[in-house]
């Protein structure tokens, strides 16, 4: 069964967002996903600094068994990628909540987070 | 909607996790937990694998011998009671109609062990050529149940369930015997680089092997292995897949697989005049073996191009080696680009392939 913390949203195309109250927030895949997925090979990632819509592709993530476009759950601009998924990229498998996360974001628009799934209306989607 | 036909296995792989797929029509372990870390205990332990899909021919008859000479590359006369030969079988026109093993149990019986997808082929083909020649060809799939054991610890662990002398049985040799109290085909041969064992069993015994297997290496590290581990230790070890590096449409010469053809062997082959022919011109194609220094995955069908960035070939496999920790795989290339720049487009970056003579790691299984 797939881990869905309770504190964080959902996009339907399987990104977690981690809001903070102060307009940031942190970015990545759903336990569901990196299941789905297996084996992950390589992660690509925006440049800090890059500004997207929700919606937009903004990387790819590389299983053993395909490669896989990764979309903005909301609009923002990217400062920081984690780092440890370049040599790494097994870290989204191992921990896709906490030391898997993608991007960090300043948030365009915050109102947008309420467009996005809660943790029951993601769980019933993936049932 | 078709439907997948299951190994006697099924519910073992289900009750230890494995994710089952559709693979030549049967429904496979494709990975129990990480296609990479099964991989790596192969490498390093021994793996279970149950590749009870292939498919199995008996071939027998005072003619078996020859009639079997006439139709694979390699040369069969090699072959005495307890020796295994691996061979192409080619059309007229050089191209492949299946890669198989070829086990002589005696003088006039002959065992195939052949790729699951290409069992209806397989057999149409060879009783079509069977006319005229004193030989029964028979089809044994449903007979047999197959589990391999690889890796270093695999004779230990194999050893630890039988009587049998393993240490007389060489790489490519077999015997009949019991392993857990089974009868089985105890065959030394593999897919994976390593030494192993392949063992050949009615399907009722199948749970029972497995399971005995399964808790007599778990000491040793043995892990359950699946499909998409098979397949990176293969590439690995440079070993080719029907459907990728051999087709019908790629011979073995282009494939690298010379040594398997014995174009001189007494009464010739099926296939023979236009593989002496394609060997005498050079050949215009080349399969070659490629590693690119980078971790993201050059994909089946990728299109390759040459210096003038004009499409040259195309990707035949492709897969993260676990090992080397960088992306490795075979393409199809003309001959004459084999020593000019070789490039792949991922995702608008262009990779280099740097082309080097396989294995990419050391094979373990000939020592």
């Amino acid at each position: 069964m797939s881990q869905i913390p309770a504190d964080l949203r959902y996009a339907k195309s399987h990104e977690w967002v981690r809001a903070a109250t102060d307009g940031t927030a942190i970015v990545g895949i759903t336990d569901f996903a990196q299941a789905n997925l297996g084996d992950i090979t390589y992660v690509q990632l925006p440049k800090p600094g890059a500004t997207l819509a929700a919606g937009q592709v903004f990387g790819v993530v590389e299983s053993v068994k395909a490669a896989s476009d990764l979309y903005m759950p909301v609009s923002g601009t990217v400062t920081e990628i984690n780092p440890a998924l370049v040599s790494a990229p097994e870290t989204v498998n191992k921990s896709p909540y906490e030391t898997g996360w993608m991007l960090k974001l300043k948030l365009t628009a915050t109102a947008e987070l309420a467009a996005l799934f809660d943790s029951a209306a993601y769980e019933k989607m993936l049932m | 909607m078709s439907t997948l036909r299951p190994t006697p296995l099924r519910d073992f792989h289900s009750a230890h996790g494995g994710r089952l797929v559709d693979f030549a029509g049967w429904e496979m372990p494709v990975q129990y937990r990480s296609i990479l870390d099964e991989h790596r205990a192969v490498r390093r332990a021994a793996g279970l694998f149950d590749v009870s899909h292939m498919g199995e021919v008996d071939v027998r008859g005072p003619e078996a011998g020859k009639f079997l000479q006439s139709l694979i590359t390699n040369d069969v006369t090699r072959l005495f009671p307890g020796r295994v030969l691996y061979s192409p079988m080619c059309y007229e026109n050089g191209g492949v109609v299946d890669d198989l093993l070829v086990y002589q149990r005696g003088a006039d019986d002959y065992f195939l062990c052949i790729n699951a997808g290409n069992i209806a082929k397989d057999l149409a083909w060879l009783r079509g050529q069977a006319h005229g020649f004193a030989v029964t060809v028979t089809d044994r799939s449903d007979d047999y149940a197959l589990l391999a054991v690889q890796g270093p610890r695999a004779a230990a662990i194999v050893q630890s369930l039988t009587g049998s002398p393993l240490g007389l049985v060489k790489y490519y040799h077999f015997i009949e015997g019991t392993v857990a109290g089974v009868p089985c085909l105890i065959s030394r041969t593999g897919y994976t680089g390593e030494d192993g064992f392949e063992l050949y069993h009615a399907p009722g015994a199948a749970l029972t092997l497995a399971e005995a297997l399964l808790a007599a290496g778990a000491p040793h590290g043995l892990e359950l292995v699946g499909l998409g581990a098979r397949d990176s230790l293969r590439l690995e070890a440079g070993y080719p897949l029907y459907g990728h590096e051999l087709s019908a449409d790629i011979s073995p010469l282009t494939a690298g697989l010379g040594w398997t053809v014995k174009l001189d062997k007494p009464g010739g082959f099926i296939g023979a005049g236009a593989l002496r022919a394609e060997h005498a011109a050079g050949g215009t194609k080349r399969v070659v073996f490629f590693r690119t220094g980078d971790r993201r995955i050059v994909r089946t069908d990728t299109p390759v191009t040459g210096s003038d960035g004009a499409t040259a070939g195309r990707v035949l496999s492709g897969t993260l080696s676990p090992m080397l920790n960088e992306a490795i795989g075979t393409a199809l290339v003309p001959a004459s680009a084999v020593t000019g720049p070789l490039m792949v487009d991922i995702r608008g970056e262009k990779i280099h392939l740097c082309l080097v003579k396989p294995p990419f790691v050391p094979l373990k299984n000939n020592l």
